[in-house]
């Protein structure tokens, strides 16, 4: 009876475990669709941002995506800060200085334009949603600043997104007006024309801008602009973890040994 | 030979349940860390902690306002009386004795930039008025001088001049 | 005449002391105070030398773990309270903003976020300890009682706080479920429009959730006193179910239960941590960083995964009424297991017909967490029927059928025949959760 309990024992609870695994699966089956998996170097334990890369992304993002999409929560100061593309202070107030940016109102009682400063956050293309949406045939293409989060398989589906536009579209699918084939997109179609290809930016580092590699450096950035700190929090992640080991070990001794107290035998 | 060892094992115990303790406390205080820090000032403040302030359209007589770290700073540009005024101020009629040259920037001595707060209780005083030429603080009656220096009136001491320096020639960065 | 002077004789009162200082065995300041409020030789009482069984296993930790876990979460909460704004137009960014420009507020904010996850986590494990242990038997049924209420305010107060960011699933989520008052008969609009304070969610609701969340909060702080209260009236139970007798039976409650709960709330603590740094969004949803968007609704709306079961349960009845009622009592029907189950043994060690009942009850948990999280549709829904089914009668007609019929095992006399008769191998308990 008592083998046999166990045993029912065990069996339930591996059944649980295999459910509650499951449970995370389902999620995925709403893409219903293998993404185009990418080893990121920000992946891992130990994961950090290749800061060339998050400077080409945001070259990228600036010529390509910054026209019609937006990265309300990304200050240009941002672009300077330890763990990000790590651009010197000088060339955020000159990146900054590149954009106007409306303030006031002045002594006037007018708003006045002024060129943007590293504490700005990033110019939208659009002053809201509903001019956004008028200049772009009813989409409305989404703020950037938190978009790798946002999107189940974040980084990956970005990135198969980007990779993912088709010449030849498949017979089952009827696309309408302004609406193009996707790959990867839920429902196949997306709104967005086909943003890159090889040669759309040129890099002043002189990587060779294919599109894998354009994709790739513009999804590092998107990961950044979404998770600043990443690299301190794997960073502090892994110290605590090791501060937590040895105290649950020491903690573990010194339980054993009051409890010898009451047992003499362990 | 069994007293010494039970010793051994009291003392083996004490030292070992001090450790832990001792890391358990530091694991402790840095938890305890973001707690506090995440009440001081945050990026996007400390980001607004200096201002840049243009001065190439202040006319000599004119006086500007600008907000800084949430309070008003006066940048007034003296006139030849005013600069003169203050720097023949006699130093024993002053509250707060300071000579004005160490009140403005050298070879600056037109550019007058002090915290537009009154120091008694933190009023903003009005320029242009009171007895000295210089400021007027309606609260309670305090009046400063054309180098903000504090001459009648219950404010204990001069205007504070903030932490500023001449980035170029008709441009300063306070903060 | 004067009354009173001339029946003193004949009168009698009764002499009244309200004056109860003194009795303090301590000294010096700790005396003084002591005698004018007893909480130093009350603590002691209660946390030092109090005796609790020394067969407790790890499951009783979870207790403690829940502790520290609401403390933490106060605490998270107050420092994330001192930078969010409760308007709809300022909400998601003041979010945004304590996860970039805050002092380590994407720390804060990532704790209390999964701090939530895991506070489900413990109070799931502790609940569990109680089905399987008999811990809601006679003399613990009103403890076990407040426990379901702090249960409910647990999950009101989790629901309150997955609105505040404002993300799509906030505000559809907070939509769909204060829609469901909607079911009550006569009344029903009425109360949603009046818990919204408009005709659709939206700012007047967001900046009361707010409110309530701190609130709720708190009193959970409060029933959590009266449930530890009644637990030091009562005494611990422990995993054969035996009430203690004599010293052999039980030890100290320090050091040795606060040394084996410490190590319980450590290791929690760290796979925590590592959840937390490692894959802080994996428990949550990506749509919920998507700003909320009225026009829109989210292809699948799901609520945290710890309401999952519960949420299976309410699209299991295909009647809008019927569904709440069902996800409601689903809970609160927890509240008459002391009646239900009247077998007067408490532990499933000697229980061999209703262990396996709770077994599957746990499997019939899990079956129903993975339904909430699929499309109420087709083969889904069906097993969600079945799962639904199978919670009610497991309360309605296995506990009491089992109470009739079952044949406990043979139960030694003592806690500490209990602990012999575990070493010698007669019986066996859950091994990872022992000693």
């Amino acid at each position: 009876m008592n083998i046999k309990d166990s045993f029912f024992r065990l069996r339930y609870f591996v059944v649980a475990c295999l459910i509650f695994f499951f449970t995370n699966i389902s999620i995925a089956k709403e893409t219903n669709i293998e993404l185009l998996k990418q080893n990121w170097s920000f992946d891992g334990f130990f994961g950090k941002f290749d800061r060339t890369s998050l400077q080409r992304g945001y070259q990228v993002y600036k010529e390509v995506c910054a026209s019609c999409h937006s990265m309300k929560q990304v200050s240009f100061r941002n672009l300077s800060e330890p763990g990000g593309p790590e651009f010197s202070e000088a060339e955020v107030k000159a990146l900054a200085s590149q954009y106007e940016v409306t303030d006031g109102p002045n002594g006037e009682g007018e708003m006045f334009t002024r060129k943007a400063k590293p504490s700005d956050k990033f110019k939208s293309p659009y002053p809201n949603e509903n001019a956004s949406r008028a200049a772009n045939g009813g989409a409305y293409p989404p703020d950037m600043s938190v978009i790798a989060k946002a999107r189940p398989g974040g980084s990956d589906y970005l990135y198969s997104i980007l990779m993912g536009y088709e010449d030849k579209v498949p017979d089952n699918i009827k696309l309408e007006d302004g609406v193009y084939y996707n790959k990867y997109m839920p429902g196949n179609k997306i709104r967005m024309a086909k943003p890159i290809s090889e040669g759309s930016v040129t890099y002043s580092d002189g990587t060779k801008a294919t599109q894998e590699q354009i994709a790739k450096d513009v999804v590092n950035f998107l990961t950044w602009a979404a998770e600043p700190h990443l690299e301190a929090r794997k960073k502090l992640g892994f110290k605590s973890v090791v501060y937590l080991l040895i105290l649950t070990i020491l903690v573990y001794l010194v339980k054993k040994k009051i409890w010898l107290r009451v047992e003499p035998k362990v | 030979m069994s007293e010494i060892k039970n010793k051994d094992k009291t003392t083996r115990r004490d030292f070992l349940t001090t450790v832990t303790a001792t890391v358990g406390a530091v694991g402790v205080g840095a938890g305890v860390l973001p707690v506090i820090s995440q009440m001081n000032p945050d990026s996007s403040v400390k980001a607004l902690a200096s201002i840049e302030v243009d001065l190439s359209k202040v006319k000599e007589g004119q006086e500007i306002t600008v907000l800084w770290r949430g309070k008003p700073v006066f940048i007034k540009r003296r006139t030849k009386e005013e600069i003169q005024k203050a720097q023949q101020a006699n130093l024993n009629d002053l509250k707060d004795p300071q000579d004005d040259k160490l009140r403005v920037k050298k070879g600056k001595d037109e550019w007058l930039v002090v915290l537009g707060v009154c120091t008694h209780l933190g009023c903003v005083p009005i320029a242009g008025k009171g007895d000295y030429n210089g400021w007027f603080c309606p609260c309670h009656g305090s009046h400063y001088d054309t180098s903000g220096r504090i001459r009648k009136g219950p404010a204990p001491t001069n205007l504070e001049i903030p932490q500023y320096e001449f980035v170029s020639n008709d441009k300063i960065k306070i903060g | 005449m004067n009354d009173q002077t001339s029946k003193t004789s004949k009168e009698h009162f009764e002499p009244v002391h309200t004056n109860k200082v003194g009795g303090s065995p301590f000294t010096g300041v700790t005396g003084w105070i002591d005698n004018r409020l007893p909480i130093i030789r009350m603590f002691r009482h209660e946390y030092l030398d109090f005796q609790v069984p020394k067969s407790l296993s790890y499951f009783w930790s979870f207790g403690g773990i829940l502790t520290i876990c609401l403390l933490l979460l106060i605490v998270t909460g107050i420092s994330l309270g001192m930078h969010y704004k409760p308007d709809a137009n300022q909400a998601f960014d003041s979010v945004e903003k304590i996860m970039r420009d805050v002092n380590f507020g994407w720390l804060i904010r990532y704790a209390h976020m999964n701090l939530a996850s895991f506070f489900f986590i413990a109070v799931y494990l502790h609940i569990f300890r109680g089905l399987y242990y008999g811990s809601y038997k006679e003399p613990r049924e009103l403890m076990w009682l407040l426990g379901i209420i702090i249960f409910f305010l647990m999950m009101a107060t989790a629901f309150l706080g997955y609105t505040l960011p404002w993300g799509q699933m906030s505000y559809w989520g907070a939509t769909v479920i204060t829609n469901l008052f909607s079911a009550v008969p006569v009344v029903g609009d009425f109360i949603v429009t009046w818990l919204w304070g408009d005709y659709a969610v939206g700012d007047a609701a967001l900046n009361r959730f707010y409110v309530l969340h701190w609130l709720i909060a708190f009193l959970i702080v409060g029933v959590v006193v009266f449930h530890v209260i009644a637990l030091h009236i009562v005494g611990s139970n422990n995993p054969s179910g035996i009430e203690p007798k004599d010293t052999r039976d039980t030890v100290s409650f320090s050091p040795f239960t606060t040394s084996k709960d410490l190590l319980a709330m450590l290791v929690f603590l760290l796979i925590f941590v590592a959840v937390m740094m490692y894959a802080p969004n994996y428990l949550g949803h990506p749509d919920n960083y998507i700003p909320a968007n009225p026009l829109v609704t989210p292809a699948h709306i799901v609520p945290e995964w710890y309401f999952l079961p519960f949420y299976a349960i309410l699209r299991s009845i295909p009647d809008k009424l019927m569904g709440v009622v069902a996800m409601v009592s689903s809970i609160a029907v927890l509240g008459l297991l002391p009646w239900l189950d009247f077998s007067k043994v408490r532990s499933s060690v000697f229980r061999p017909i209703w262990k396996q009942c709770v077994f599957l009850f746990v499997l019939d948990f899990f079956v129903l967490m993975y339904i909430g999280g699929a499309p109420a549709e087709g083969i889904y829904l069906v097993i969600g029927r079945i799962g639904t089914a199978f919670w009610f009668a497991f309360f309605f007609i296995l506990a009491p059928l089992v109470s009739i019929i079952e044949k406990p095992l043979p139960m030694p006399a003592s806690i500490h025949e209990f602990e012999d008769w575990k070493k010698q191998g007669k019986i066996k308990t859950i091994r990872l959760f022992n000693k």
